[in-house]
């Protein structure tokens, strides 16, 4: 057994909210680069030119690289032999979630009432907090900072098993296409598949807190990743939506059993500026 | 380009220009955007006029100290869809965002001579560079969407809907 105070938790949300707002990280600035030097489309590699500058700027002055500083969507993974002490596990993540986005000029973006009062939280609280227990001692944390922009063009569609594989393209495709220039692409999409209705739209979010362009495990599902990203830079969408081959920087698939009648999928649309950060206490 | 606009510049932009917007406009989003297209159904007065203004659609992020604003990117546009026409009618005739347009608003950007520019959605951090000063206009109390008169220098935006109706989007 070993004991961990909630305010280390606080203080470890705090600063890995603050270093994902300013800092897209090493590989998405990679892959960025590369695919500033694949386009040929003069308005295309322009508009990269200013992502990699903006992304850039975010960094050297530790301002956001985005204004919309998302909704904090926080993953912990408890290991099980954990005993937790001091105030409670999610006052503790909303109290960081608090102090980050007001010592750190994040933008506050939370809304108090979906529906009919819509009253400004002011300090971006409530989290989306996902806890998940496992073995060990330790506690992972990823925040993923979640803009709308791209969230409000996410899907999810129970397919039939008969769908298949063409099913699940078919789906993806059609919800690239018709986000078109919304979520501000290229994009990093992160698919779900199998489970249920709930489970589904939990696995592609999860699979946007994998290390940009990495792939799944299982062979099947890698090579679909492939297959999926090369259809999806083939709809010349394009940065901003003005044309190129850059729509898509990955497309990450995690998947889970399902029910014999099932095939759900969900899709989450992250923007380019693909923003997670996880350490372990 | 120097703003206000007028029918004459409108003519003279069309979809595909890359052009850099110099003067003052103001900011607004779905909270402001409600609230002013109430103000117009209840036949009462606008905070600001509008004629010949444009509206960047925009949240900006928090200004840090020795800052004029935050970062300050595009908003998807879609949203002020349903709030358009009323605010075109009033002499509207700019609109700055990112993303599609629903045909409603590309028919009355045409009957009312307007153009819908797109910025690059997420380069907010450097498009917040060519903001110079910032004022809070009205609605205070909504945060980041309450409206706010900037004034800018060399803004860069590309024209997507001219006032012909032609659209960037549809290749």
């Amino acid at each position: 057994m070993r004991t961990i105070d909630t305010k280390q938790i606080k203080e470890k949300v705090t600063s890995l909210l603050l270093e994902s707002n300013y800092n897209i990280g090493e590989e998405t600035f990679k892959i960025l680069n590369q695919s500033y030097e694949l386009e040929t489309n003069p308005i295309s590699k322009s508009v990269l030119n200013q992502i990699i500058k903006n992304d850039e700027i975010a960094l050297n002055e530790s301002i956001p690289m985005c204004q919309d500083t998302g909704m904090a969507v926080i993953f912990l993974e408890i290991g099980q032999d954990v005993y937790l002490t001091g105030k409670k596990l999610y006052e503790s993540v909303n109290e960081g979630v608090r102090e980050a986005y007001s010592i750190g000029y994040l933008r506050k973006s939370v809304v108090d009432d979906p529906l009919f009062h819509r009253t400004n939280t002011k300090d971006n609280t409530p989290a989306i907090i996902h806890t998940d227990i496992v073995s060990g001692s330790q506690i992972k944390i990823t925040v993923a900072p979640k803009g709308f922009g791209s969230e409000n063009m996410s899907a999810i569609k129970m397919l039939k098993p008969s769908d298949g594989v063409m099913g699940v393209k078919n789906f993806v495709i059609e919800t690239v296409k018709k986000a078109g220039p919304n979520p501000c692409p290229p994009i990093v999409i992160g698919i779900g598949i199998g489970g249920t209705f709930e489970k589904c739209t939990y696995l592609a979010k999860i699979a946007l807190t994998r290390e940009i362009g990495q792939h799944n495990t299982s062979g099947d599902y890698s090579k679909l990743e492939s297959e999926l990203l090369e259809e999806i830079n083939n709809l010349d969408i394009g940065p901003a939506g003005l044309g190129g081959i850059t729509t898509a920087l990955a497309v990450h698939i995690e998947y889970f059993p399902t029910h014999i009648a099932g095939l759900p999928v969900a899709i989450n649309i992250c923007c380019h500026a693909y923003r997670h950060k996880s350490s372990i206490i | 380009m120097t703003l206000p606009l007028n029918n004459e510049i409108i003519e003279t932009l069309h979809t595909g220009d890359n052009v850099l917007l110099t003067g003052y406009m103001y900011t607004g989003r779905d909270a402001a955007h409600k609230r002013l297209c109430q103000l117009i159904e209840d036949d009462k007065e606008l905070p600001f006029d509008i004629k010949n203004e444009v509206i960047y659609y925009v949240g900006p992020a928090p200004a840090k100290p020795g800052y004029v604003i935050g970062p300050a990117g595009p908003t998807t546009s879609y949203r002020m869809d349903s709030y358009t026409v009323p605010l075109l009618e009033k002499g509207l005739k700019g609109m700055i965002g990112k993303g599609l347009r629903s045909p409603e608003v590309i028919d009355n950007i045409k009957k009312y001579k307007a153009v819908y520019f797109a910025a690059i959605g997420g380069a907010a951090a450097l498009i917040s560079k060519s903001i110079k000063s910032m004022e809070i206009i009205c609605y205070d109390d909504l945060g980041t969407e309450a409206v706010r008169r900037l004034y800018v220098e060399d803004f860069p935006v590309i024209v997507v809907i001219d006032s012909k109706g032609n659209n960037l989007y549809v290749r």
